[in-house]
């Protein structure tokens, strides 16, 4: 009896507020390596606060999991606050650059596909467009499914990026 | 963010050993206290005085090329002892004994490269034991970092999943800073080592020193007080339980709180048992105590937990050397589980009530709120759980059978060394059967009286531990209980100790043998002696003497005293021989019997209820008196 129940294994969504010094992303993504945590994704940039970056981790985890990960996290030195967000009380958007097949035929095609998803060209050569697109992860895998028989020749995401709804901030509830 | 405080007067009185310490982990400065004008200076020098502002008299460790400009500055300390070491493990493992025997800080310094990758051991070591320590590490310039340079190695990153915390210093006037955070994160929260790593071009460039420095540390800050609530929750428990047990830990010993441990034990008056890391942290000769659980624990300690219906677990952390399989450990039994670290609270076990903070302010809060709740209800009664214990306390005691090849039982020599030093000596093993046996049969009546390498398992922990300890408490007689593998893994620091006259004897249990690694292939490999023969007393048949090395001339060579003992009629006045010797270091070649093995045990991955006393004999758990 490890633990009461576990419960069910799930996508959930941290933001991790961490001091921006070097060294520390490779502290955070080790830990997620060493105690065998699996990462879904991970994305970081700098915050509103000087000297603070923000990383946005999607993780799979059960609730007994999930609060060995963030007091995992919580143990290295360079974290300042953890907080899950959960999709209702969050927006969580993903980045997505993809690469796809258009020749004169397909092209037509191609760009009413994109305008359907309200998605943006954002390159064009003779043989191929670059569509950019933002939403929610679903979104972004319907976007993709319906452009692959075009021929998806390269994809970049971002990972996701998430903030809580409303207007109270991840840093002024670190430093109260 | 706090200031930084010392300990209330009244604290400091009724701890006289903690006085001038800051054991609040509110305090943010470790030292003296001192304050100093700024001053110019090179970022070497900043380092030494960092380190005298700190408090630090002793540091282990060998220079080389990155570190070479603070050992110009370090050799001018009116207040610095630098020991010079043989190799930087041994530099680890002696801060590490020096901290576990003293609780200060322990200090090592290495160079870049390949001095930094030998402190990997001790850093991993004291990460998994909570041992403080700060190991300073020379790195390459900083304009050369990432090119492959001479003696280039990345430790942060190596070292990073193995200590509390890493930093890398290329700007000298960061210095004091980093020094000051690195002493604070080391002892306050759970204790552990961190790596300060710092540039040749940051040693030599000038600075601005002054002391004391402010502290960052925006996201440390470790949890001091339990919950109130908890606490009272834990009480009333306490009261309710009929087969209680206090599984106690090395955080006793960490947090100091042994005397406060024991007035809550004596309070309830409940079994208590405890760890390998806890020998010491409540008298073995205290009718409370029922023994060291885990693997090669008692009986009556395993059968207290595996029977127990509330678990009051502090400063433990449900090792799987402990809880053997997790599943099946303590079936029956509620958990209350206080620590320092959140993290380990349900990690392993699921913790019905949870109290986070330092056991020393917890512990007197659950005595109080015990005596409370007993106030009302009346003290529990006990009395048939100590029945239960009793008769296994006294039907199955520790103890050895007489090996039938004529050779002296090692255990019987752990027991005599232990019993002619007393508890006021200071005990350090290797790992192995040695350590197991020094852990049950020699009687540990105070903290910091028994050191090993507990969770990392690290052989050679023995003789440079020693050696740390003994700078740490001069006055101390301090064994190594040690094996023959163990042994021939760090024993150039005899050289150490020879030359700097640290006095330590040496026990060398010598069964010519990986001895737990030999029980095992007795026990669950038919017997097949897979490279376990190490020809340090007889050859693998057992016909002939073969020593190599022979221990008494190795010690000779290293300006130590050798001696050799192979009767057990002689096993006392050896022990005497070596404890008149007070000028140089001892070792004694004690030739044992390699088929003796260690018992109790609990085979890896089966239920702790499956203990066995001796080979294939379980003890009758259910018998009624």
């Amino acid at each position: 009896m490890p633990a009461a129940d576990a419960g069910p294994e799930a996508r959930r969504t941290l933001s991790v507020l961490v001091e921006d010094v070097p060294g520390v992303l490779a502290k955070v993504s080790g830990l997620f390596a060493r105690r065998a945590f699996n990462i879904h994704s991970l994305a970081v940039g700098p915050s509103e606060v000087q000297g603070l970056s923000r990383i946005t981790v999607v993780v799979d985890a059960d609730p007994h999991l999930l609060e060995q990960i963030t007091k995992q996290l919580n143990k290295l030195i360079n974290v300042i606050k953890i907080i899950e967000l959960e999709p209702a009380a969050s927006v969580q958007r993903e980045h997505l650059l993809i690469k796809v097949r258009a020749d004169a035929a397909a092209r037509l095609q191609v760009t009413q596909a994109v305008e359907l998803f309200r998605a943006k060209i954002v390159d064009v050569s003779t043989d191929s467009l670059t569509v950019e697109a933002t939403g929610a992860a679903d979104k972004l895998d319907a976007l993709l499914s319906v452009l692959e028989p075009f021929g998806v020749r390269e994809i970049v995401r971002s990972g996701t990026l998430a903030i809580s709804r409303g207007a109270k901030s991840m840093t002024d509830k670190a430093f109260k | 963010m706090s200031t930084p405080t010392q300990e209330s007067p009244a604290a400091a009185a009724a701890h006289p050993e903690r006085a001038g310490r800051i054991t609040t982990a509110d305090a943010r400065l470790y030292g003296p206290g001192r304050s100093t004008a700024p001053e110019t200076m090179t970022g070497s020098q900043a380092i030494v005085r960092s380190l005298e502002e700190l408090g630090v008299t002793d540091v282990f460790g060998i220079p080389g090329g990155a570190i070479l400009p603070t050992y110009d500055p370090l050799m001018d300390s009116p207040v610095i002892n630098h020991i010079l070491v043989r190799h930087e493990q041994g530099a680890g493992h002696a801060a590490q004994g020096y901290a576990m025997a003293t609780g200060k800080v322990g200090v090592c310094f290495a160079t870049s490269g390949p001095g930094a990758t030998n402190l990997v051991t001790p850093l991993a070591d004291a990460h998994m034991d909570s041992v403080p320590m700060v190991a300073i590490t020379g790195q390459v310039n900083a304009s050369v970092i990432g090119t492959d340079a001479f003696q280039e190695a990345d430790i942060v990153g190596i070292a990073t999943p193995i200590t509390k915390h890493t930093f890398l210093v290329t700007d000298a006037d960061e210095i004091p800073q980093v020094m000051a955070e690195a002493f604070h994160i080391a002892s306050s929260g759970r204790p552990g080592p961190v790596l300060v790593d710092i540039t040749k071009s940051a040693q030599a460039a000038t600075t601005t020193f002054s002391w004391p420095p402010r502290l960052g540390l925006a996201g440390y800050k470790p949890v001091t007080r339990g919950h109130a609530k908890q606490i009272r929750e834990a009480a009333r428990m306490i009261a309710a339980a009929h087969r209680p047990v206090f599984y106690i830990g090395g955080g006793i010993i960490k947090a100091e709180a042994h005397q406060e441990f024991r007035e809550l034990a004596e309070t309830a008056g409940a079994p208590v048992v405890n760890t390998l890391m806890a020998r010491g942290a409540f008298p073995d000769s205290h009718p409370l105590n029922v023994g060291m659980p885990g693997m090669h624990g008692s009986v009556s300690a395993v059968a207290a937990l595996q029977q127990a219906d509330l678990l009051i677990t502090l400063g433990a952390r449900f090792d799987d050397r402990v809880t053997g399989q997790l599943d099946t450990f303590a079936p029956e039994a509620k958990v209350i589980h206080a620590d320092i670290d959140p993290a380990e609270i349900s990690k392993n076990r699921y913790a019905d009530v949870p109290i986070v903070g330092s056991l020393e302010a917890i512990i007197p809060e659950l005595t109080a709120a015990l005596r409370e709740v007993t106030a009302s209800t009346g003290a529990p009664d006990y009395s048939p759980w100590w029945t239960r214990l009793n008769r296994l306390r006294e039907t199955y005691p520790l103890g050895w059978t007489e090996p039938e090849d004529g050779k002296i039982a090692p255990q019987k020599v752990i027991q005599r060394i232990g019993e002619a030093s007393g508890p006021e000596a200071v005990y350090a093993a290797g790992v192995g059967q040695h350590q197991m046996w020094a852990a049950q049969f020699i009687g540990y009546e105070r903290p910091r009286q028994w050191l090993n390498s507990g969770g990392l398992g690290t052989m050679g922990y023995a003789v440079p531990a020693a050696m740390g300890a003994a700078v740490g408490n001069p006055d101390r007689t301090v064994w190594a209980i040690d094996g023959d593998g163990c042994f021939q893994m760090t024993n150039q620091e005899l050289a150490t100790c020879a030359i700097n006259k640290i006095p330590i004897k040496v026990a060398v249990i010598n069964n010519s043998s990986l001895g737990m690694v030999r029980q095992w292939q007795t026990l669950f490999y038919e017997s097949r002696y897979s490279n376990t023969h190490l020809n340090t007393a007889v050859s693998p048949s057992g016909e002939q003497v073969v020593r190599i090395p022979d221990f008494v001339a190795l010690a000779e060579a290293y300006g130590c005293a050798g001696l050799r003992c192979e009767r057990e009629e002689d096993i006392d006045s050896v022990i005497a021989q070596a404890l008149e010797i007070n000028d140089r270091p001892v070792v004694i070649d004690f030739v044992v019997s390699r088929d003796s093995m260690v018992w109790p045990m609990v085979p890896a991955g089966v239920s702790n209820s499956d203990i066995q006393v001796a080979r294939n004999l379980t003890p009758d758990f259910d018998e009624e008196d």
